[in-house]
């Protein structure tokens, strides 16, 4: 009971920090100097619309390198802890029920529509709200779906991982050809900036985000084919 | 009360509401459900934050001129913030529940008042 009433205390302490943040914050009538020069910059200099687009990928993009990096450093984790012991589980797991009639016709009807949505959704990041790494989310949310259907189906661990790779390696090399064509490290100026808002435009912007959503995409599902391989087996 | 201050005041109180949970709690799943709370309240109030009444969304279209760029639109750079934050959280959520896979395979529990081997 006196650990309840210390969490109390201690939420009410925050609750009353909180409150304190609230009651002295104004928000700003202007854009801080930051936000300011991309919101003019980000158009001229770079083609792209939208301006979350063009701080992740250029402005920004070795924390972009670096968070799809803690993304891959998640997925080997995930496999290598549930990787233990799947082979000491004995293999008397009762055969799931199949799937309804439902189920099954829907998944195969939409899986190839959902993929092509996560498509859509990166290739179109520079112009509209979207990403790699929602349509990452997007496409590994058909593979869940997959998995809902059939729990026992198995997918190929070697093509997804060499998705995965290819999409990093492509990404760094991207990078370093904005290196020595362009102004920096993952700058995408050394191609054409093309018409603004069209799709092929922006110099490597689309590029980029692509490789980051097929990369975020395969993580996401070895992630998923990880846990559900350990679910079936204990 | 404005837009603004009730987003945060949301986001405020789902973090409340997150880290309650995880305190109080003993199944590990239910804690890691609150950390996910807590972690959306985070996006909230940080979303909240960029926010500026009156304004639209940082894609530039027929709508929001370049020139005019810098005072039409919100604040871009919470929004690229909690992008990034969103997915380091999902990092993390599924991390967590890979070791609670785990912990569940050793001890055929999920009450985390049961591993005491950390315990002082």
């Amino acid at each position: 009971m006196t650990s309840r009433l210390l969490t109390l205390v201690f939420l009410a302490g925050l609750a009353v920090l909180f409150g304190q943040l609230m009651s002295g914050y104004s928000p700003d009538a202007e854009l801080n100097l930051t936000a300011d020069y991309y919101a003019r910059h980000a158009a001229p200099d770079l083609g792209s619309p939208n301006i979350v687009t063009a701080i992740i990928v250029t402005y920004r993009g070795l924390d972009t390198l670096g968070e799809v990096t803690v993304l891959f450093l998640t997925a080997a984790i995930v496999a290598l802890v549930l990787s233990h012991g799947r082979v000491a589980q004995t293999a008397r797991a009762p055969k799931p029920l199949p799937a309804g009639e439902l189920l099954q016709t829907g998944s195969r009807l939409l899986a190839p529509l959902i993929l092509l949505f996560g498509i859509y959704v990166f290739t179109n990041g520079h112009l509209s709200p979207g990403g790699g790494f929602q349509g990452g989310a997007i496409l590994a949310s058909a593979v869940l779906l997959l998995l809902l259907t059939d729990p026992m189906r198995r997918f190929s661990h070697s093509l997804i991982s060499r998705i995965e790779s290819t999409a990093g390696l492509l990404f760094v090399g991207i990078g370093l050809l904005g290196l020595l064509l362009a102004g920096g490290f993952l700058d995408g100026r050394f191609l054409p900036l093309g018409g603004f808002g069209a799709l092929i435009s922006a110099g490597a912007i689309p590029l980029i985000y692509s490789l980051i959503g097929l990369k975020v995409g395969a993580e996401f599902s070895s992630m998923l084919l990880s846990l559900s391989e350990t679910e079936d087996k204990s | 009360m404005s837009l603004v201050s009730l987003a945060m005041a949301g986001g405020f109180a789902l973090i409340l509401i997150g880290l309650y949970g995880a305190l109080n709690n003993r199944n590990i799943l239910r804690i890691i459900i609150a950390f996910t709370v807590a972690n959306t309240g985070v996006h909230l109030v940080l979303v909240a934050v960029g926010y500026m009444a009156g304004r639209s969304a940082p894609i530039l279209d027929a709508a929001v001129p370049v020139e005019q760029a810098s005072a039409l639109i919100i604040d871009p750079v919470p929004q690229a913030l909690v992008l990034t934050a969103i997915v380091i959280g999902l990092g993390v959520t599924a991390l967590m529940l890979a070791y609670a896979l785990r912990l569940y395979a050793s001890r055929q529990t999920l009450d985390i008042s049961k591993f005491t081997e950390l315990k002082w």
